[in-house]
């Protein structure tokens, strides 16, 4: 009888053991998925994971923002999953890719479209890229030459470390030196709460942070919107990519993941961040 | 004869073990700080290291080009400690002497009841978050100064000079007169206050009609920062200095009464140069306060890698050391060890650096205006 006690002890043990274990037995098998690259994409990139990973227990995604290159080298290497990328692969990492097996498949997550905004009492209504290049290196230094009242510009730019500077400068600084007298903010926030206080300010910010308080410029005669950056015809504007090796297997976990920006949940995250969706429901 | 007092061999050796126990513990407590300390300066000190050996020190300290996410990056950081130098600089000229007088006015002549209110009340700004401070300049500040800069630095100089030309003239009319017999000395008085008087009031409107006419462009500037780093920086000064004061001590003052002196000269004579060291330990700790200060700076200040142009103007937007090191510290940075992040660690040293020496320079002067005291 004693014995017979013991032995049910035992097995009660082993279970209550095996219960309590299959978790981190589980947790050890997780998916995992090692996302790298741009300081642009990685925003929505954290979001998506953290997104994912609340609606998905046991799938591990790390983010790690080190730029571009350094995402499409990590990919290459094999020591990531998903490289995010704001710009398209260059030849020769593409070439140095295939050299080691690897096939990047591009997927464009969201737009990135930069709208210049001013103090809604300016009465200019649109630049051109020049112009706002020309602003934003220190050559127009005065509202007064690009057909406002005569007063000296406030040019307020992201601080040098956001993927929207990086945008900006790629997209219409073209390799010049930004002007010394730029005022530098920590936010796209931060960026319209100092233009729609500041009258002789200039601005830019992700098209989703433009609201009633500033006015957006036309640039080149195209005003910011959905549908005008989407279609590519609004001029500051880039599509913001995805690369993966070879297209994820359908019904995987990457597969998922790599789709949530088709979702409608995905669209709200990108907006939320400042970006343009891709497609509409 | 010590032995008597002991009760055993076994006792005492237990108390001394004791003792040796309780003097190592306290002894590792008090410089586990120490340690700290050179534990940070040796972490700062070996990322900072590689950014000189990747750009060299020239161009870091003489250059005022600041791009540092160019190719290739430029890391003149000129205008930056510029910019800091000169928001710290600002800060003092609003504190320091507000501060001082805060705290002689609270020591010596606001009556007691006062002061226990006031004192309290002042000390709350310190417990004020920073960000909260950063949050006031931004976004009720500058739109301030930016639309009315000029009126209230109007207000501000008359509200600073109107009572100093009052004091000033009234002393100087004092003086004069009495240099004169007495029957001449009334209308003495009087031609010299009214002389004086009507220069300063003079003066002080053509600085008002001057100041009217500023435009600020941006409320983001330099003069932003500096009122409200100012204000941080109050607290500190008002208290340490309030007690500097108060431990002068009742019969000091009382003998200085007793010798006929009044009890303006008993302030200015006696009172504030017993309490030097403390009111320059506070001054400092204000100072140190200011400078390294990076929330307020980094919303407030506008951030442009610039000297202002000329270099006092405090309506100028200005980039200040921490606020570059806050806004420029991206884990990017760190993955790849690039000079863009070593560049940071190098403006952390050079601020250790600068603390470092205030202290010391500080607790110099302390040293000696206590020697000459005796």
């Amino acid at each position: 009888m004693n014995r017979f006690r013991n032995v049910l002890m035992c097995i009660a043990l082993a279970a209550v053991l095996c219960v309590t274990f299959m978790p981190v037995a589980l947790f050890a098998q997780a998916t995992k998925i090692v996302i790298d690259g741009s300081t642009t994409v990685g925003p929505i990139a954290k979001a998506f994971a953290e997104y994912y990973m609340s609606k998905n227990a046991g799938v591990n995604i790390t983010v790690s923002e080190s730029g571009s290159g350094n995402g499409a080298k990590s990919l290459i290497n094999g020591t990531c999953d998903i490289a995010t990328m704001s710009r398209f692969m260059k030849d020769e990492e593409f070439k140095a890719a295939v050299d080691k097996g690897v096939f990047p498949v591009a997927t464009v997550v969201s737009v990135d479209g930069i709208a210049v905004i001013v103090h809604p009492s300016c009465p200019v209504q649109g630049l051109s890229v020049d112009q706002v290049r020309d602003i934003y290196t220190g050559k127009i230094t005065n509202w007064k030459d690009v057909g406002g009242p005569n007063v000296a510009i406030v040019i307020i730019s992201r601080d040098t470390n956001s993927g929207t500077y990086e945008s900006f400068e790629s997209l219409v600084l073209n390799k010049q030196k930004i002007s010394d007298k730029a005022e530098y903010v920590g936010s796209n926030g931060a960026v319209r709460e100092r233009v729609q206080s500041t009258p002789a300010a200039i601005g830019y910010v992700g098209l989703g942070f433009v609201d009633k308080t500033v006015k957006a410029l036309k640039v080149n005669n195209i005003m910011p919107d959905e549908a005008t950056v989407t279609s590519g015809s609004y001029p500051i504007a880039r599509p913001l990519f995805m690369f993966t090796n070879g297209y994820p297997k359908m019904g995987s976990t990457l597969y998922s993941f790599l789709n949530l920006y088709l979702t409608p949940k995905g669209q709200e995250i990108v907006k939320a961040i400042g970006f343009v969706p891709i497609t509409k429901y | 004869m010590q032995d008597q007092l002991v009760i055993s061999k076994g006792a005492r050796r237990f108390k001394r073990l004791g003792a040796l126990f309780g003097s190592t513990l306290l002894v590792a407590l008090a410089s586990s700080s120490v340690i700290a300390l050179l534990f940070i300066f040796y972490f700062i000190m070996r990322d900072a290291l590689p950014f000189f050996r990747l750009e060299g020190v020239r161009e870091f300290l003489t250059s005022t080009h600041w791009y540092p996410s160019r190719d290739p990056a430029e890391f003149g950081a000129l205008s930056i400690f510029v910019g800091s130098a000169l928001v710290t600089l600002g800060a003092s000229i609003v504190a320091v002497p507000l501060g001082i007088l805060a705290a002689l006015c609270l020591s010596d002549i606001l009556p007691f009841a006062v002061r226990q209110v006031a004192k309290p009340i002042i000390e709350m700004l310190a417990a004020i978050p920073s960000v909260v401070y950063g949050f006031f300049a931004l976004v009720v500040l500058a739109p301030l100064i930016q639309a009315r800069g000029g009126t209230l630095l109007a207000a501000g100089a008359w509200m600073v000079l109107a009572p100093l030309f009052l004091v000033s003239t009234t002393v100087a009319s004092d003086i004069v007169s009495s240099r004169f017999p007495q029957r001449l000395r009334t209308p003495v008085r009087i031609a010299t206050l009214a002389v004086l008087g009507g220069l300063g009031i003079g003066a002080l409107l053509a600085l008002t009609g001057v100041l009217n006419r500023l435009v600020v462009s941006s409320g983001t500037n330099a003069l932003n920062v500096s009122v409200v780093l100012g204000i941080m920086a109050l607290p500190t000064i008002v208290s340490v200095s309030e007690d500097a004061l108060n431990s002068v001590g009742r019969e000091l003052r009382e003998g200085s009464y007793a010798l006929g002196a009044t009890r303006a000269e008993t302030l200015l004579k006696v009172v504030v140069p017993a309490a030097r060291s403390g009111i320059l330990a506070a001054v400092i700790l204000g100072v140190m306060r200011a400078i390294g200060e990076t929330m307020v700076v980094w919303m407030a200040s506008g951030n442009a890698a610039r000297i202002p142009s000329p270099w006092f103007n405090l309506l100028q937007p200005v980039r200040t050391l921490t606020a570059t090191i806050a806004g420029d510290m991206g884990e990017a940075d760190q993955v790849t060890g690039s000079a863009r992040y070593h560049v940071l660690f190098a403006m952390a040293l050079c601020l250790l650096a600068f603390a470092f020496i205030m202290n010391l320079v500080s607790e110099y002067v302390v040293r000696r205006s206590r020697k000459m005291r005796g």
